[in-house]
């Protein structure tokens, strides 16, 4: 009977009583509950965009805080992001033909050495969702296949991951050939990882360290209205 | 041998007698009998908790207040760290320079000590789709790396953690029978493939001996 009594009927909920109850739900990592919220806030006449930022990226953008706080643990940050993963299959091809304003394009790719994709794919979908175009290379990416990619998606930005202290320095051999090509200031670069902080971030020529998904999401937009700024300016 | 865990070192007076040994709690065992084959046993082991091994920010300050708790007790003629950099990024190396004559384990993990530095270095990439485990991990598989990353809670995510992986390496110190059926059975639960390298304890011998005997710093009289 108390079960029953606890159980929240989500098309029952008001707009702002859902978009509440998806960052619960995200926090808590449940799929089916945030694909049904996607699902009736659309059903509702939600442009996609605002149900991918109000309820999807506010939630996770919750979940990071608490990370970085030590209050949630790699294990439940992943589950949120599964469960944002299912929002965001829903909302992709909708966003797609909408007219979300687009924030630029983001080639990245853990670097050569390295399979651990964890982080990146969190940054991905977070930079996604705050409008970004991502191509993801994927893992083990030497700077051949960076160089292939920037020539054939032209972006703005490139992201660098590692999980491991061997294979960080890989992200200066790249930074380093951009600059042979003289394309190294073409582009905004932004690493991150587990063993990186600040100062690696800057000894390797990078223009900002992501110290979690959320930062690179600020990061990148920060950088980019820079950019754009001082092209304008130009 | 006396091995602590707090850093409330209490003071004592008198000059400086022994070293010490300020370790990862996975290497405890190990470095306990390099030092007990070599006469070594009144040199002491701090131990610093091995789940931090999947959370490697916390091994700096960890290791900063051991130092500190060290040098405020004045027994210590020599303090030596049995971490590799372990994830720290460098961070450890740069807390190490602040202090003369503290020194660290070579390489970047103990994966790579215990292979020895330079076979390890020979394999180049061949083990970019390996993952580790020794004597200590296979020993704690459960605690460390099922209940560590949440597996115990939530083993759909197994595949998120080890899609990328192949094979699961054991690089045994003192195998036996037991463990090694642990090492297959945790490579069988990440679905990975076996292969056991029985490595011993590599560079960590080599290194403990170099700075404790070699180097003339064993101060034992």
């Amino acid at each position: 009977m108390a079960d029953e009594e606890d159980d929240i009927i989500l098309s029952e909920l008001s707009d702002d009583e859902l978009v509440e109850q998806m960052h619960q739900d995200l926090y808590d990592g449940l799929k089916e509950e945030i694909q049904e919220g996607v699902t009736i806030l659309l059903e509702r006449g939600w442009a996609p965009y605002d149900v991918l930022t109000k309820a999807l990226v506010e939630g996770m953008h919750v979940v990071g805080i608490d990370f970085r706080d030590g209050i949630l643990f790699v294990p439940e940050v992943l589950l949120a992001a599964n469960a944002m993963k299912t929002g965001m299959a829903i909302l992709r091809p909708l966003l797609a033909d909408s007219d979300a304003p687009p924030q630029g394009r983001i080639v990245m790719g853990t670097v050569k050495g390295d399979i651990h994709d964890i982080g990146k794919n969190l940054v991905g979908m977070m930079m996604e969702g705050a409008g970004f175009e991502v191509v993801d290379l994927g893992i083990n990416t030497d700077v051949d296949e960076f160089l292939a990619a920037i020539d054939e998606h032209k972006p703005d930005m490139i992201g660098m991951s590692a999980l491991l202290t061997t294979t960080m320095p890989y992200m200066k051999v790249v930074i380093d050939t951009l600059k042979e090509k003289g394309i190294r200031d073409d582009l905004v670069v932004l690493v991150g990882g587990a063993p990186l902080n600040e100062d690696f971030a800057n000894a390797v020529g990078a223009d900002a360290y992501c110290r979690d998904a959320a930062v690179a999401v600020e990061k990148a937009k920060e950088l980019m209205a820079r950019r754009h700024n001082q092209m304008a300016g130009a | 041998m006396a091995v602590r865990s707090s850093v409330g070192v209490t003071s004592c007076a008198g000059q400086a007698q022994t070293s010490l040994i300020i370790a990862c709690g996975a290497l405890v065992r190990e470095i306990q009998d390099v030092l007990s084959v070599n006469g070594l046993d009144s040199i002491e082991i701090a131990a610093i908790p091995a789940l931090y091994h999947n959370r490697p920010e916390k091994i700096v300050p960890a290791v900063e207040a051991h130092i500190e708790a060290a040098r405020r007790d004045r027994r210590f003629r020599r303090i030596f760290v049995a971490y590799a950099d372990c994830g720290t990024g460098g961070d450890l190396d740069r807390l190490l320079a602040r202090y003369r004559d503290v020194e660290r384990l070579p390489g970047a993990h103990c994966y790579e000590f215990f292979s020895g530095v330079e076979a390890f270095s020979d394999r180049g990439d061949g083990d970019m789709t390996s993952f580790f485990l020794t004597d200590f991990l296979v020993r704690q598989f459960d605690s460390i790396i099922i209940k560590g990353l949440g597996l115990d809670r939530h083993p759909e995510l197994r595949d998120l953690y080890f899609a990328h992986y192949e094979k699961v390496v054991y690089l045994s110190q003192v195998p036996t029978e037991t463990l090694l059926a642990k090492a297959n059975a945790a490579a069988e639960r990440l679905g990975l493939d076996f292969e056991h390298r029985p490595v011993g304890y590599g560079d960590l011998r080599c290194h403990l001996e170099k700075v404790f005997i070699e180097d003339g710093n064993n101060i034992v009289d």
